[in-house]
């Protein structure tokens, strides 16, 4: 029994039961079937992990309760919460403004729950796990995630209502501003990859100086800065804290999810869920390793376990962060865009182009070109946070 | 630098994160139906009428339906009707006593006046904060069967007040008593004094 062809293994034991002209339909069946399953629990589990780790970040207890509906003496640590969430969620009233486009407010959150459940297509989860071997999937993926941006608007559009409408335009302004420093920081690991197979660049970081040093390309200088500049625009990108402007409660009430309730609003909160996991993913995939152990004596522990447990990790760092930062204005967030990530992408671009051009440097200039590839990392941003930070900190409150 | 900030930040989270599991004086929620919540003395909710022995509490509450409460208070939630007849208080004195006692807690604002004004001490707030009522109309007017609780209750939410209250009482009632004597004193000198006189009279 190999662990790490054991998924394989199954899916063509089970494909095999069929007649040949159907097995290419049941093998694609199969795939989406497993991930609609591992994903939505994935999903069921994070809601939870997100509310008991945020109180433990503010020192409270979350979410203890819940138990099983027959053992009201056994509560589990409130680990079924999700599953009372999600029957609470079902059977509320499913309420449609008079004045809305029924239409648009119908069809926006079945469609934002499938445009960002396409990304998961193209992410190698394993070794040989991969629901689509595409050549593009790079673009493949930043397509898809980028049409969530239309579900959002037409719900902001389909609702009728001021409040959903202004958090709409505000997301698609958000979402616009961070496609940009998503994608650039991207490309540095396209151009030293060569390519956009999300296959052949989780491949390429394989490998390991004396064995306990992984080849992921977080580890690279370009790498690092553009990690970084991918989390911060991943974090925007999912609308989370601290740039969940859109469903701002001081301010929009519930933004684009005002006139939604029930099971629409429960979908809006999974295609949520799932773009952030998505774009996880894929993080994971192109900054550390994908689905290589961080060691070569760890490598016993199949491949797609390291995928989940690395995924597991980024999660967690957003729920982290969320517990820590608070929420930015609207100038703030694309002032952080436009002016800091957006050219410190650009620069990154050119560290990356210098890193590919120099792969022979040996000897002594290995370490030229990590100090080179370093310098154009920090002293930029050094220079530029410095510049944007002049007028601005440390603030004085008026009011306060 | 920039973004260092933020860094203190997540280490600030990160210590709570790590002190709520080894360090209970982080956390301060009470799970509340399982653990009961220590209420300090001074808590206030709703009042109830003191009354001096659990056994007969409508025989021997100390309210004497004076009033004044009703007349304070400034909700208007408390409605009193005094008694046809007499029934001796705590001091042996004859006195009125409520016939109907309710308050509304739907409309009790729980600002304790009633309490500053009571010359009896008959009425004290309660600790009790788990009410509910499936109709909210006659579920929370409360009568005076409801609001009765014994002294002893009002030594057990609040011992340093009702101690305060017993000793007033007890000085109360042995002054009455002192004066009784007295009055029962001076009435029998008064009768020996004025015997010989009327039994002088009467000789002739």
């Amino acid at each position: 029994m190999n662990l790490e062809t054991l998924p394989l293994q199954l899916r063509n034991a089970i494909v095999d039961l069929f007649p040949p002209a159907l097995q290419w339909f049941v093998h694609h069946l199969l795939t989406i079937t497993v991930i609609l399953t591992v994903f939505g629990l994935f999903f069921a589990f994070t809601t939870i992990a997100e509310r008991k780790l945020l109180a433990r970040l503010q020192n409270r207890l979350g979410p203890n309760r819940a138990g099983l509906p027959w053992f009201p003496k056994l509560k589990l640590w409130g680990i079924t919460q999700p599953f009372a969430d999600a029957i609470k969620a079902i059977t509320k009233e499913d309420i449609v403004p008079a004045a809305a486009d029924k239409v648009l407010h119908f069809l926006a959150p079945v469609l934002i729950v499938a445009f960002s459940l396409l990304g998961f297509a193209v992410l190698p989860f394993g070794r040989n796990l991969i629901p689509v071997e595409l050549d593009a999937a790079l673009l493949y993926f930043f397509a898809a995630g980028a049409a969530t941006e239309l579900a959002i608007f037409m719900a902001g559009w389909g609702s009728r209502n001021k409040y959903s409408l202004l958090a709409a335009m505000r997301a698609l302004a958000q979402l616009i501003s961070y496609e940009l420093p998503l994608i650039l920081s991207v490309v540095p690991v396209v151009m030293v990859c060569g390519t956009l197979s999300t296959k052949a660049i989780a491949a390429a970081q394989g490998g390991w100086t004396f064995g306990l040093l992984p080849h992921w390309h977080v580890f690279t200088p370009w790498g690092f800065a553009a990690f970084i500049i991918f989390l911060i625009a991943t974090l925007a990108e999912s609308n989370r804290s601290p740039f969940d402007l859109p469903e701002a409660e001081s301010e929009l009430i519930a933004g684009h999810l005002t006139e939604y309730s029930g099971f629409k609003y429960a979908l809006f909160f999974m295609a949520e869920y799932f773009g952030l996991t998505a774009l996880s993913g894929l993080g994971v995939t192109l900054f550390l390793g994908g689905w290589q152990a961080p060691c070569e004596f760890l490598q016993f522990i199949p491949s797609y376990l390291w995928f989940m447990i690395k995924l597991v990790g980024m999660i967690v760092f957003f729920i982290w962060v969320r517990g820590t930062l608070l929420r930015l204005r609207i100038d703030q967030l694309t002032r952080l865009s436009w002016k800091f990530l957006v050219p410190l992408a650009l620069l990154n671009l050119g560290n990356g182009a210098f890193w590919a051009l120099t792969p022979d440097w040996t000897g002594p200039l290995v370490l030229a070109r990590w100090a080179i590839s370093a310098a154009i990392v920090v002293v930029p941003f050094v220079l530029l946070g410095r510049r944007l930070t002049a007028g601005q900190a440390p603030r004085s409150y008026r009011y306060a | 630098m920039l973004g260092s900030g933020i860094l203190k930040g997540l280490a600030v989270t990160a210590k709570n994160f790590v002190g709520s599991y080894h360090n209970p004086a982080r956390m301060v929620t009470q799970e509340y139906p399982d653990v009961q919540p220590q209420l300090p003395a001074n808590y206030r909710n709703f009042p109830f009428l003191v009354t001096e022995n659990a056994t007969d509490p409508m025989g021997t509450m100390r309210c004497v339906a004076c009033q004044i409460c009703e007349k304070e208070c400034p909700p208007q939630c408390i409605y009193i009707e005094k008694s046809k007849d007499k029934k001796p208080d705590a001091n042996g004195k004859l006195q009125l006593y409520p016939a109907v006692f309710d308050i509304d807690t739907a409309v009790c604002m729980s600002c304790q006046l009633c309490v500053e004004v009571c010359p009896f001490d008959a009425i004290k707030m309660d600790h009790v904060f788990a009410i509910a009522a499936t109709n909210r109309f006659s579920g929370l007017l409360l009568n005076r069967e409801e609001l009765a609780k014994p002294n002893t209750y009002f030594h057990e939410i609040r011992p340093d007040e009702a101690a305060e209250v017993d000793g007033r009482l007890a000085a109360e009632r042995a002054a009455a008593e002192e004066k009784a004597k007295a009055a029962a004193a001076a009435k029998a000198t008064a009768a020996t004094a004025t015997k010989p006189a009327t039994g002088g009279a009467a000789a002739p």
